[in-house]
């Protein structure tokens, strides 16, 4: 069997193989297995593969499949999925792509993960990611970057480069990655997949290990809206191990509007999302999306998210505020690596923390440090965090004339290796456009809307809170409408590409 | 010699206690550490684990809420949970939950009467935070010259109330300890055992020759009993006041007590103060605390110390210092108001309890409560004193008995074959048999010796091995010898 032939399975499609005994669970993970071994060579996507525990989890399922009903085999049974690297797993190191967790192996899972596994899903290994989640092209790893399947000399976005990129090169049918400022959308749009965040609150944290709290969150990539909704459906909902969980039901696809319903929604532009600094054939590329939904009859209207350009400054005082403080407890003390040769404990602290972290977390975690110390508490930390809500009231605002907001995702195209990493500011643009939504703790979507100069183009959906529903029947109706079908990049397994 | 030497003084306390709550602050582990293995009481949690995220406790809410209450406070609306960084082993998170300018309760005050004057504590807030591990450096597991960390303590919930500088003196300042430690435990918020660290107490020492301002202010820490806090403070003034008298600039700083030097030991330089970076944790949403549950705690916190000493003295015409023995614990002054429902005799009953009944649990190392004694089984006891079937003396071995078995005071007679020889006419026997055997002391008493009748009581008495009652043996005696009969 040939990997294409799954290109454009979805995962009820797998599903169907795996009830009608087409193929077994073992088999189906040996495929993808198969797969990793092939190309990640090339992009180095995985920092972990399962390979032993995953078969004989396979195994065990194929045995429970023999007696089974086939028809309350739930919806993720025998699916593997990746899971980006900061996301907790049971006895599977968990790292963040950080020399500091290096060897680190959770005693518990994160509880997306065992909702995961409570439906049958198999973790077929951690994906690499930006260090801590920091960054906005895997360039941060500390195990070496992951690198664009579309163009091997690119990267595949950040910080959730790898769930992004094995997905999109289908060494894994779906993943999980997590966004703070951007970290699913704009990878997924850089490696032409589909990318979740969802609402604050709408999935749990537990286990997610954190970046900056109040802006963390979990969501699915995957290669299509509709699976994007399956696993969403099984991830979402309240959790009491985690406070700041919304106490809202997990989303059920009921709540997606049918076709004539998505039809009559009035769809937002903002102004300032469609300026100079966004090139100019993302922005070609989104227009045909736009006279696609207007021939369906949509109505657009133009709107204006005036505090945008100040959402990406203040992001960058509250996001590393927070993460100063969350970081601090790598300390070389309980687990984790530990520097050696230290007198004291002063010298074993500050050994261990400059030789742990990478230069993109130091530089964050120095950056919230001061924001949050006294004297400058009011000036950063409070003065970011009255920006936040003046960008949450812009968005409020704009949803008094429309249901959605309608983007691009990214104002760039992937980007060659090295390009921005000189300069942080231009890395940080990056994320310009899924910063604000990210900052009002609102959803977005990032969906495939075609390609330039054969690099995929992302098209962002937002909606008010808890509305994914509303997100996902305007991304089905675009996905179907362009019929731009999954990515399958292919990907020139010459040696000459190994990054260096 | 004009030189100033009293000393104004001026102490502030921060106190500590350990709420009495069955798990911890953020997290469902046990609290009771103490006595444990090492880090046997621990969950990816309470030691901050990568991915884990604190869920608050509401009954350490509620506790605190009934301590703020208890002490006169204001109960803001919301209760928000802020971080506060800094490395130390022990701390595994980097930081400690805890709050800051938005505490539970603030602008409290607690009232006592220090040397015969009502004295007012004004309480400047009243929070909820989170415990730190413990450091060992020493233990039969630990390679030499290492260290290791307990984190068993991590995440108990601690309740900190913070005073005025309105102490002043060592004296009333450990007098209010005593107060306040009496207070959490009556209202059963902790058990205020300092000794196994449930109340931990930091002090604000400063003094002034002058009075006319305040002096500078010296944290003083590390005193782990209410004797050592006394004489930190001791010290700390004395030391103050002898720099100040030499003319000597007293430094803003924090020293430590040395308990085997009996000295305050500077702990860090002036050099640089702390900086914790507060913020408001973002993985604790900030709770609202409905004016309902506060209502709900007020009407559960029972009657404090204070105000049931007072109402014992004018209910039960008790002397001060009765009705504050009897309101040291909350569950005596209970079991006395019980006893006095059941037999309407306070003074009696008072009188038993502050000897007898402490007595007894001092020696069975006991708390009422927990003894085997009921006020019902007490009270019984008491009523055969009352109708003198038995003597005080056997009441208070059949009291001493009920300690120890939990029979009723009938079962314990008709098991020792203890009865009071109260028919007269058996004592009137015995009397008479006295009477023939001492010629002498009875001449004696004829002719004016009162001290001879004593003797002869003694006489009786030891005859009838204390059964008699000393009363009716000395009324029977005298009618005897003055030939009434």
């Amino acid at each position: 069997m040939d990997i294409k032939e799954f290109k454009d399975f979805s995962l009820e499609d797998y599903q169907k193989l795996i009830k009608n005994r087409e193929i077994s669970v073992k088999e189906l993970a040996q495929l993808f297995l198969q797969r990793i071994e092939n190309v990640d060579p090339y992009l180095h996507a995985f920092l972990f593969v399962n390979r032993e525990s995953i078969l004989d989890e396979a195994q065990s399922l194929d045995e429970q499949l023999e007696k089974a009903n086939p028809e309350e085999i739930p919806p993720l049974f025998g699916i593997p999925i990746a899971i980006k690297d900061n996301i907790c797993t049971q006895n599977i190191p968990t790292t963040c792509a950080s020399k500091i967790l290096e060897g680190f192996i959770p005693p518990y899972d994160a509880t997306v993960v065992s909702r995961l596994k409570a439906q049958g899903a198999l973790i077929l290994g951690k994906t690499n990611m930006d260090e801590f989640a920091m960054g906005s092209s895997t360039e941060n790893s500390a195990f070496g970057p992951t690198r664009n399947p579309f163009d091997l000399n690119r990267v595949p976005g950040g910080s959730s480069g790898g769930s992004s990129a094995c997905v999109s090169a289908l060494e894994a049918p779906v993943s999980l990655g997590s966004d703070t400022g951007g970290s699913i959308r704009q990878p997924a749009a850089f490696c032409g997949v589909v990318g979740l965040r969802p609402t604050y609150g709408r999935v749990s944290r537990f286990g997610l290990v954190s970046f900056a709290s109040s802006l963390d969150q979990i969501g699915p990539i995957t290669r299509t809206v509709k699976d994007c909704v399956t696993i969403f459906e099984v991830i979402s909902g309240k959790d009491e191990k985690d406070s700041t969980c919304a106490p809202y039901p997990a989303f059920q696809a009921q709540e997606i509007p049918s076709r004539e319903e998505v039809k009559k929604l009035k769809v937002g532009l903002p102004r300032e999302y469609f300026s100079e600094g966004v090139d100019s054939e993302i922005i070609e590329s989104i227009q045909n999306t736009i006279d696609f939904l207007e021939k369906e009859g949509i109505k657009l209207v133009e709107v204006s998210l005036p505090h945008t350009v100040y959402a990406l400054e203040a992001y960058y005082i509250v996001a590393p505020s927070e993460a100063s403080s969350n970081l601090a407890r790598y300390d070389g003390v309980l687990y984790g690596f530990r520097a050696q040769e230290a007198a004291e404990l002063q010298e074993m602290y500050f050994k261990t923390r400059t030789q742990g972290f990478g230069k993109e977390v130091k530089r964050r975690i120095i950056l919230g440090t001061y924001s949050l110390s006294s004297g400058y508490y009011d000036e950063f930390y409070l003065k970011g965090m009255k920006v936040r809500t003046l960008v949450r009231q812009d968005f409020e605002k704009a949803f008094e004339v429309c249901d959605l907001l309608l983007t691009p995702v990214s104002p760039c195209l992937p980007f060659l290796f090295g390009e921005r990493t000189q300069d942080p500011y231009q890395m940080y643009l990056a994320d310009v456009f899924t910063i604000p939504s990210a900052m009002a703790g609102i959803p977005a979507l990032s969906i495939n809307c075609g390609y330039a100069r054969s690099l995929p183009v992302g098209l962002q959906i937002i909606g008010r809170p808890f509305q994914e529903g509303l997100l996902f029947g305007l991304g089905l109706l675009i996905e179907e409408g362009l019929a731009l079908g999954a990515p399958f990049p292919e990907i020139p397994l010459r040696k000459e590409n190994t990054y260096e | 010699m004009s030189e100033q030497t009293e000393a104004f003084v001026t102490i502030g306390l921060e106190i500590h206690c350990q709420l009495l709550t069955k798990s911890k602050l953020f997290c469902q582990c046990a609290t009771d550490y103490i006595g444990k293995e090492p880090n046997t009481l621990i969950c990816p949690v309470c030691t901050g684990l990568p991915g884990s995220l604190p869920v608050l406790n509401a009954e350490a809410l509620k506790l605190t809420i009934k301590t703020a209450l208890a002490l006169n406070c204001d109960i803001l609306p919301q209760a928000v949970f802020y971080r506060k960084n800094y490395f130390y082993p022990d701390l595994p998170k980097g930081y400690q939950i805890s709050q800051y300018d938005l505490p539970v309760g603030k602008d409290g005050f607690m009232e006592f009467s220090f040397q015969g004057k009502r004295k007012r504590v004004n309480i400047k807030r009243v929070h909820l935070e989170e415990d730190a591990g413990k450091l060992i450096h020493e233990g039969p597991d630990l390679p030499s010259s290492t260290s290791g960390v307990d984190f068993n303590r991590c995440g108990i919930p601690l309740v900190e109330i913070v005073t005025e500088p309105d102490l002043s003196s060592p004296e009333e300042a450990r007098e209010f300890l005593n107060l306040l430690r009496r207070l959490v435990r009556y209202i059963g918020v902790s058990d205020g055992n300092m000794e196994e660290g449930s109340l931990r107490c930091d002090a604000n020492v400063s003094v002034s020759l002058t009075g006319q301002s305040l002096g500078t202010k010296v944290e003083v820490k590390n005193m782990n009993s209410f004797r050592s806090v006394y004489k930190a403070l001791k010290f700390e003034v004395e030391r103050q006041r002898e720099m100040l008298l030499n003319h000597q600039t007293i430094e803003q700083e924090t020293r430590h007590w040395d308990e085997a030097k009996q000295v305050t030991v500077s702990a860090r330089g002036k050099e640089e103060a702390e900086d914790y970076r507060y913020f408001p944790d973002p993985d604790l949403l900030p709770i609202t605390i409905d004016s309902q549950l506060v209502e709900e705690i007020k009407n559960t916190l029972s009657e404090l110390p204070l105000e049931r000493k007072e109402r014992l003295m004018v209910e039960y015409e008790l002397t001060e210092g009765e009705a504050e023995v009897l309101t040291q614990e909350k569950e005596i002054a209970d079991f006395f108001e019980e006893c006095v429902k059941l037999m309407p005799k306070p003074q009696l009953i008072c009188n038993w309890i502050v000897t007898e009944v402490r007595k007894n649990l001092n020696m069975m190392n006991q708390s009422i409560d927990k003894s085997k004694i009921t006020p019902q089984k007490f009270v019984e006891l008491l009523k055969l004193v009352e109708k003198k079937e038995i003597t005080a003396n056997i009441g208070k071995e059949i009291l001493e008995e009920m300690f120890k078995s939990g029979l009723t005071a009938k079962e314990i007679i008709a098991k020792k074959g203890i009865s009071m020889i109260s028919s007269e006419k058996e004592l009137e026997k015995i009397v008479f048999e006295v009477i023939e055997k001492n010629p002498q002391s009875v001449a004696d008493y004829l002719s004016g010796k009162e001290k001879a009748l004593h003797y002869l009581i003694g006489q009786v008495m030891r005859a009838t091995r204390g059964q008699a009652d000393p009363e009716m043996v000395k009324n029977i005696l005298v009618k005897k010898l003055s030939g009434e009969d």
